[in-house]
């Protein structure tokens, strides 16, 4: 058939099954978006490009299919940078598109021209830039696949104005060949055989469930292996939600503020069964006393994670949930009874003895208590985003999650302005669900912008910011390691939240009381529109338990 | 061990290639000698040849790494004792008499290298050879003064039947 560039595009996306797109248009996507006018994909005007690289991860993150965005050339493509990356280091599947200036003036500095292509290719899982209209399908079809299967990633189209223009005779591919792209699913039976013999022999078993294990959909799988060979489970921050926090055989989360009793297991374990992670320096601690006594089953569908950070003994390259059902093959036949006895009565002995506190009724308000009354007020359905820093090592350390895709944090990248975003693009993905945005003041700053969005679009969110007029995770560091010397960390009392959100057509309220926190919650879930609920906490409050950095797991300050 | 590891890449044949091979080294922190490339037996597939520095460890992560770009079809490891590793270089001499130009002209014959320009104060000599050889060659060059020197970087093939191919 044919027909132009941009027509191209709006049938292949919607061949793909694309619902919402995050966006803002420009110059050299002006020919896209006069076809989007007439589409069914809704597109979702963001006030920043970066809230919509953000707002398609987080949707793609709450939902596990690819999220959308789209800019226009030069400053509209480098503003969506930050999002792909951050979609990058935390495996997330989106496709992004950006305008580009015609093919003739590529090359000749034309007026905001950029080479998106040459900036995004190490923050890609691949990029293309169309040369010919024809094959516009073809790229589309590419970049949802690669975006979608094996070790998911952002996959960014650049389009010349004047491919989107441009008429072709148009075939769309039901499937394409990826000559140097195949994914390996299934485990080496060999290594599944390995694996299952060394559960068998273990006295110690930890399992440490990662973002993999949401990314494939294995909780059920992980669920029964540690039922079955009774190993108590820690998880990392992209795992949280992984295996549910409620569970006598969970542990929490580990790493440099995860959890005493995680920590402990991990450095006491004689195997720790590693799933879905990249073994970041945030969950390792120093590498040398990992998990020293351990011997690794190191599972992850990418083979350079294998051996990358942490030694493997065992590895398997797979998919967490292909893999975990061929290893639960193989032990049910071969399990009589699990040794693991005397060691999970150890540590659930721990997780008693070193249960955090959470039920401070100070004022100032402690962070503990708001997060408290956060997760009692959310059922498990309910999606928590954070934004990066104390709050949401808060939130990783103490709000408890049962479910996977309900815990959405910008993990490798730790990018500020990430979670409320985030939680606009889950709140599309999941309407019914109520979404949270765990804030700093700092963080939710830089991406308040987007105020305009939820509320012109009725994306009734709740950001929830943890006020302490500081950019408070440097502050900590600073007043630990640096004498207290608090240099360029002082927000000082601007803005007022409350008075910003109504600015926008927000509800803001502002809380100081713990008696306070849960009507304010309720108001905010029933206002009707977007709330912002400023919680006035302890300025000076630390993130604890903390392992200091290039330490061990185990050498925690409380 | 910090030793040399000869990495062949097969990759498709589309613009950019280069840049994500090269920039994907750099982004890891891996050290490369030296990278050369040309097209192959099979259209749209190029190969790459790169010479790597650094232990086993290092070797398999670039390997792995490498593998994971798209447009790489397929990354293998060539050992040095079971493979043939050439380079071409081109070396302008200047030659100010008679008696010069006669020694370089016997030089390169020794080394098997061919005059490919002769002008009244120059020569330019093709040579081809390991890098020993070549290092052996410019030195002796160095004598009567090198002008220029281009050197195409290593590229390298298996003995014997093991190639380096697309899976078909």
């Amino acid at each position: 058939m044919r027909m132009t560039g941009a027509e191209a595009i709006v049938k292949a996306l919607e061949r793909e099954g694309v619902e919402v797109m995050f966006g803002i248009p420009g110059g050299a996507s002006i020919p896209l978006y006069d076809e989007l006018y007439d589409a069914s994909i809704r597109h979702i005007l963001t006030r920043h490009e970066q809230g919509a690289a953000h707002a398609a991860d987080g949707y793609a993150r709450a939902l596990g299919k690819a999220g959308v965005c789209s800019a226009t050339s030069g400053p509209g493509a480098t503003n969506l940078t930050t999002g792909i990356a951050n979609a990058y280091m935390d495996s997330s599947p989106i496709v992004a598109f950006t305008g580009q200036v015609a093919t003739p003036f590529i090359g000749k500095d034309a007026f905001q021209e950029t080479d998106i292509i040459g900036i995004t290719m190490p923050i890609t899982k691949h990029n293309f830039q169309i040369r010919d209209v024809a094959e516009i399908p073809e790229v589309i079809k590419k970049a949802f696949h690669i975006a979608q299967t094996g070790r998911p990633g952002p996959v960014l189209i650049d389009l010349p104005k004047d491919m989107q223009e441009g008429e072709a005779e148009i075939e769309f591919p039901d499937k394409v060949e990826i000559v140097g792209y195949k994914p390996t699913y299934e485990g080496h039976p060999r290594q599944i055989k390995a694996a299952a013999k060394a559960i068998l022999e273990a006295e110690r078993p930890v399992i440490l469930a990662g973002g993999g294990v949401i990314i494939s959909g294995a909780s059920a799988e992980l669920m029964e292996l540690a039922e079955l060979i009774m190993a108590p489970v820690v998880t990392t921050l992209m795992g949280k939600g992984s295996f549910p926090e409620s569970h006598p055989l969970a542990l929490g989360v580990l790493g440099m503020h995860g959890r005493k009793v995680a920590n402990y297991a991990v450095t006491d374990a004689d195997l720790l069964i590693a799933i879905g992670t990249r073994f970041s320096d945030r969950s390792t601690g120093m590498v040398s006393c990992f998990a020293p006594e351990a011997r690794v089953i190191h599972i992850d569908i990418d083979p350079a994670e294998i051996g990358k950070n942490v030694r493997a003994d065992i590895p398997v390259v797979g998919d967490a949930r292909h893999v975990l059902r061929q290893l639960l093959r193989v032990l049910r036949k071969m399990l009589t009874q699990a040794k693991s006895k005397a060691w999970v009565e150890k540590v659930k002995q721990w997780k008693k003895e070193f249960n955090p506190r959470m039920d401070y009724d100070d004022v100032p308000l402690k962070p503990h208590r708001v997060i408290k009354e956060i997760m009692d007020f959310l059922s498990e359905d309910d999606i928590v985003t954070t934004e990066v820093g104390q709050c949401q090592m808060w939130a990783h350390h103490y709000l408890g999650r049962t479910k996977p895709r309900t815990f959405i944090s910008s993990g490798g990248l730790g990018t500020m302005g990430f979670g409320f975003p985030a939680a606009m693009g889950a709140k599309v993905a999941r309407p019914e669900a109520k979404v949270i945005d765990i804030a700093g003041d700092g963080s939710f700053l830089m991406n308040i912008q987007e105020l305009a969005t939820v509320v012109e679009n009725n994306i009734n969110v709740v950001v929830g910011v943890f006020d302490n007029r500081f950019l408070g995770m440097v502050r900590q560091w600073q007043e630990l390691f640096y004498d207290r010397r608090y240099s360029a960390v002082n927000l000082g009392s601007s803005p007022d939240f409350v008075k910003v959100a109504e600015a926008f057509g927000a509800l803001g309220i502002a809380v100081e009381k713990p008696g306070e926190i849960r009507d304010a919650l309720t108001e905010a879930f029933d206002a009707g529109k977007p709330a912002v609920i400023d919680f006035i906490i302890d300025r000076e409050c630390n993130i604890f338990p903390m392992v200091p950095p290039g330490r061990c797991l185990k050498d925690i300050i409380e | 061990m910090r030793e040399t590891h000869y990495i062949v890449a097969l990759v498709e044949d589309r613009p950019g290639v280069m840049q994500r091979v090269s920039g994907l080294l750099r982004k890891r922190n891996f050290n490369i000698d030296s990278i050369s490339v040309g097209p192959t037996e099979v259209p749209g597939i190029s190969r790459i040849t790169m010479t790597v520095r650094g232990d086993r460890v290092i070797l398999e992560q670039a390997m792995k790494q490498l593998n994971k770009l798209i447009e790489v079809v397929k990354v293998s490891e060539l050992t040095p004792r079971k493979s043939v590793i050439r380079e071409l270089a081109l070396i302008k001499v200047s030659v100010k008499n008679e008696g010069a130009r006669a020694e370089v002209v016997q030089y390169a014959n020794i080394f098997r290298g061919r005059i490919v320009d002769v002008a009244k104060q120059s020569m330019v000599i093709e040579i081809t050879g390991d890098e020993d050889k070549i290092g052996a060659f410019i030195e002796l060059m160095r004598g009567y003064g090198i002008k220029e020197i281009a050197r195409t970087g290593k590229t390298i093939m298996a003995r014997g039947t093991k190639s380096v191919k697309v899976r078909e």
